[in-house]
């Protein structure tokens, strides 16, 4: 469990936080994509058309702030000292001025690119982890965000074809996606909402979308995948046993539940109620039932079609991701920003390697109180990342670089370079028209 | 007299669709240069009109047989079927209307002769200008039309079919033989997880995913790097969008051009039969699904009958029959009712009304009424209760004098084929179902059920009894010409039915084709219900019953006049 920083997080020290470690020119790097005027492809007013939104200490919630290069945005944070700080779309105009725009046209201020976002939060899991509740998180529950990471990652880029994905740690209790490339960008509302339905596989109404239900003679490939690629070894080698699924009455009931054939739920019932007496504690009890469950909802007298989804269906029922599907169906969702500290824990929500997600320890993250003091006992060596460096923010900022910032402003240019000489081209054809 | 005056007096096959020579179906991208009398513009208007109204009457497929001047209307979800049953001989759409005909063919392999496609270009091009003039007459249009393309599109030969993407400028490939041998099982995969066939012969298309939105949402494709691999079949959706989306620019442009000049220009020739053309047919929108829609405690009784899933069928004839139910019963149906929308005060009422007769008022207000509005959230922790599902209803133990629980898991087998049988499932069916039901495939078995009163497939199956409802409710509107008939009667379109309905001696409505053979259609067609009021009618009053319905329709037209 992580136990709450509340002293930790004091203003002063998120003011340091802000003027010594925090990374503005890396974070407008990114939302400029490539638009820095260096090109002239470029466009001026990018930037300017992001939104960015502010809490400040007192719950004072500034909307529409916009920043037309790094250092205004710094200036402003520096300011302003936000506790959180959001990023929202890309609009038609500067959102600061809409009101400029308001008695025009319906369409005068309307966002135009956001990148598209999934925001998967542990809270969502209740009912499937023992460990904890609610607002905690431990490395028993963590990896049910590692599971989300995995498949939600894998099919953005082999399915959908993306490449530019940013994963962040929220501070708190889940992670936040940002996919990136231009066609990302450009999606229209209804084409998020197809993506996010696209990984849905809780069926139901508001109050009970819980629950799987896998029908048909196949998985789609992407579940099929899916199953035999992370949620069958993470449920069988990870859950099962670090959850304790199986090892009380009342866990495995939630089990049975799941079986849509009473005399089978019944059968194995009376198995588990009489093996809590004789079992060894050779192995894992979890372990033994599971194995129990599977042989009898495989075996061969039970192959008909509603059964031979059970075990998928009890799989998924633990371990498929949860997103929080109005985030990513629409444009104008505010998502925290990459770097912030949470007010609540002091951990500074920093980028996962989708790669390497397993290693991921929420409880290992740095915290604003740990970076302050790295500051202070390094004496006053002023060399501009080498402050970043002595701090064990330094990886983090490392990683944002080197495994999205990089790639991603390469492909910007290119694509920036390509429209420009296309443009040019068009302009070329119509004179001789 | 001229309308259109053509640049030269070229036939309209100068326009891009004889260019190759596949036959196809026009797209309507410019005016015809040709000629129109007057007289014919409002007529191949009206022919059009007809056409959109046979294709309207619910997507229903018509047939007319060859021996008697009967017309037979039979919702499309059972075309497919029906097409099978009858030799294609057999198939008549709309005797006496050669424009329709041509519209709505069967089989449109064989080049249109240049007759009919002129006539096809101008009634469209008239019925622009007649549509143009507001958003309403916009929309409305946009949807007949896009109808009638999909309709026709989906008639084409692939090849033809592929002819018309390219006049679409979609720059999609098919799939060649190669790549689809490498991703062949992914695509089959797909298939089977829709329940459909395996696709080893059709033909695939690569379209970027973000083109194809439904279909990835419905995960009815196979994704890879970005692309989608569209089918043939599924790529008609696509064509249609984009040639609605081509009209509807189009008609702006032409109401541009109609408010700024024709309209004056033509102020004493056309405009007059323009404007009495979109004020006297403007139906309303059958498609429009009553999803969310309350249903009223009038309206339960029927919807028992034909909606409500065994389960709940039970338990509501058992309250009728007893005007009791115990608590669980009264938790399994109260809460299903109130998710297929029925209010707290008309859940209320309901309760109420049968309770009354056993407990009296006095007893049902102390110790039911709390629960009901419990139930709704309105009592206690003001919870909202929502409705059970197929899992928890069959996992659930009913003791002795309890009617809740799955029939198909809690009946014997006895007692559930008598309640199938009630249901009006065959006997064919029913051995399936009962199959199902010894191997404990309960819900599976409440799936076959429905497939079988339905007369269509429920791919997704049966997770939850509201499901049931809703999928039912689906299907019974779109077929219920009951509906559409009477709203279709309080609408602008008496006249034009009437001139359709005209040369037939009787126009029969079909609500149920499960059980159809060639031998009793005509024989039954024969004999209509003698008693018919207009209205009223609804299919689950008369399963299997063929209705005739000239006389009330003529009825209706004397009192209109
Ligand atoms: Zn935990």
């Amino acid at each position: 469990m992580i136990p709450e920083h509340e002293s930790v997080f004091n203003s002063n020290h998120l003011k340091l936080y802000y003027g010594k470690l925090f990374p503005f020119s890396d974070l407008v790097k990114w939302v400029s994509y490539g638009n820095d005027g260096k090109h002239p492809g470029c466009d001026q007013s990018y930037i300017g058309r992001r939104e960015f939104s502010f809490t400040l200490e007192n719950d004072i919630y500034l909307r529409f702030q916009s920043f037309n290069n790094a250092l205004e945005l710094e200036n402003s944070i520096k300011e302003r000292s936000p506790v959180k700080i959001d990023i929202g779309p890309v609009y038609t105009v500067d959102p600061s001025k809409r009101h400029a725009y308001a008695q025009s046209d319906d369409n005068a201020f309307a966002p135009v690119e956001r990148e598209l976002i999934f925001d998967i939060d542990m809270t969502d899991y209740d009912d499937v982890r023992y460990c904890c509740s609610g607002a905690d998180v431990c490395l028993v529950c963590w990896p049910l965000m590692t599971i989300a990471i995995k498949v939600i990652d894998t099919s953005l880029r082999d399915d959908l074809g993306f490449k530019h994905i940013l994963w962040v740690y929220s501070g708190r209790r889940g992670v936040h996606c940002w996919v990136c490339d231009g066609k990302a960008r450009r999606l229209t509302n209804e084409q998020r909402g197809a993506i996010a339905d696209y990984f849905r596989v809780y069926k139901g109404n508001e109050n009970s979308h819980k629950k799987v239900s896998l029908t048909g003679a196949a998985l789609h490939p992407f579940l099929a995948t899916s199953y035999t690629n992370v949620l069958k070894n993470y449920f069988e080698k990870n859950l099962l046993t670090g959850q304790n699924l199986l090892a009380t009455e009342e866990r495995y009931e939630k089990i049975l539940d799941m079986i849509p054939d009473e005399s089978i739920a019944s059968e194995l019932r009376g198995r588990w109620q009489d093996s809590r007496r004789s079992s060894s504690a050779k192995e894992d009890i979890n372990v033994v039932r599971w194995e129990q469950c599977k042989q009898v909802l495989q075996s061969g007298k039970h192959k008909a079609q509603g059964l031979r989804r059970c075990i998928e269906e009890i799989v998924f029922s633990f371990t498929y991701p949860r997103l929080d599907m109005e985030v990513s169906k629409h444009m104008n969702h505010l998502l925290k920003a990459p770097f912030c500290v949470h007010p609540k824990t002091g951990r500074v929500c920093v980028p996962i390697d989708p790669n390497r997600c397993e290693e991921f320890d929420p409880t290992t993250v740095p915290t604003l109180s740990q970076l302050i003091e790295e500051l202070n006992s390094e004496g006053s060596r002023t060399d501009d990342d080498g402050e970043l460096n002595r701090t064990s923010l330094g990886n983090a900022i490392t990683l944002f670089r080197s495994s999205f910032l990089q790639p991603l402003l390469k492909a910007c240019k290119e694509e920036i370079e390509n429209c420009y000489n296309l443009k040019l081209q068009q302009s070329k054809n119509s004179l001789g028209w | 007299m001229e309308i259109f005056r053509p640049h030269s007096r070229k036939n309209v096959f100068s326009s891009s669709n004889d260019a190759s020579s596949v036959p196809t179906i026009p797209l309507y991208r410019s005016a015809p240069p040709l000629e129109v009398r007057l007289e014919d513009f409002e007529s191949f208007a009206i022919d059009r009109l007809r056409g959109f109204f046979f294709l309207r009457l619910s997507t229903f497929v018509f047939f007319a047989s060859s021996n008697s001047k009967d017309l037979l209307l039979i919702p499309s979800p059972f075309a497919p079927r029906v097409l099978t049953t009858y030799s294609a001989s057999h198939i008549y759409f709309s005797r006496g209307f050669p424009m329709v005909k041509e519209l709505l063919k069967v089989n449109m392999r064989h080049q249109y002769t240049s007759e009919v496609l002129n006539k096809d270009i101008i009634s469209h091009f008239v019925l622009r200008l007649v549509y143009c003039r507001t958003e309403d007459l916009r929309k409305w249009f946009l949807s007949m039309e896009s109808a009638l393309f999909r309709y026709r599109f989906r008639l084409l030969s692939a090849e033809a079919q592929k002819a018309v993407m390219e006049e679409f400028n979609l720059p999609y490939k098919a799939v060649s033989n190669v790549e689809f041998e490498s991703v062949k099982d992914k695509l089959v995969q797909v298939a089977r997880s829709m329940g459909q066939p395996s696709t080893a012969d059709a033909i695939f298309y690569k379209v970027p995913f973000e083109e194809v939105p439904e279909l990835v949402a419905g995960r009815k494709v196979f994704i890879k790097q970005g692309y989608a691999y569209v089918a043939m079949n599924q790529i008609v959706s696509l064509v249609a969008t984009l040639f609605r989306s081509q009209l509807s620019k189009a008609l702006i442009l032409t109401n541009r051009k109609w408010t700024s000049s024709i309209r004056e220009q033509e102020k004493h020739r056309l405009t007059p039969i323009v404007e009495a053309l979109s004020s006297s047919y403007l139906g309303p929108d059958y498609s429009q699904s009553r999803e969310n829609a309350d249903i009223s405690l009038k309206d339960i009784e029927q919807f028992a009958k034909s909606s409500f899933p065994l389960c709940m069928r039970h338990l509501f004839d058992k309250l009728k029959e007893d005007h009791h139910l115990k608590h669980g019963g009264r938790m399994q149906l109260g809460l299903f009712l109130k998710g297929v929308g029925l209010n707290l005060d008309d859940a209320l009422a309901f309760w109420r009304a049968e309770f009354s007769k056993k407990v009296g008022l006095e007893k049902f207000e102390k110790q039911y009424a709390y629960n009901i509005r419990h139930n709704y959230g309105k009592e206690g922790k003001r919870t909202d209760y929502t409705p059970y599902s197929c899992q928890k209803i069959i996992s659930s133990t009913p003791g002795a004098g309890d009617h809740h629980g799955c029939p198909y898991r809690h009946f014997s087998e006895e007692n559930l084929r008598a309640a199938i049988c009630g249901m009006g499932v065959n006997s064919r069916a029913m051995e399936d179902v009962i199959d199902k039901v010894r191997n404990r495939h309960y819900q599976l078995a409440c799936t076959l059920t429905f497939e079988a009163l339905h007369g269509m497939s429920c791919d997704a199956g049966i997770n939850h009894p509201n499901q049931y409802f809703s999928d039912s409710r689906k299907i019974l509107d779109s077929k219920t010409s009951a509906i559409s008939l009477s709203r279709m009667l309080q609408s602008r379109v008496f006249w034009l039915l009437h001139k359709v309905l005209e040369p037939f001696s009787g126009v029969y409505l079909v609500p149920q084709v499960m059980d159809l053979q060639r031998e009793n259609v005509v024989k039954s067609s024969m004999q209509p219900p003698k008693q018919f009021k207009c209205g009223s009618w609804n299919s689950s009053h008369y399963p299997g019953s063929w209705l005739k319905t000239r006389h009330s329709l003529l009825y209706t037209f004397h009192l209109y006049g």
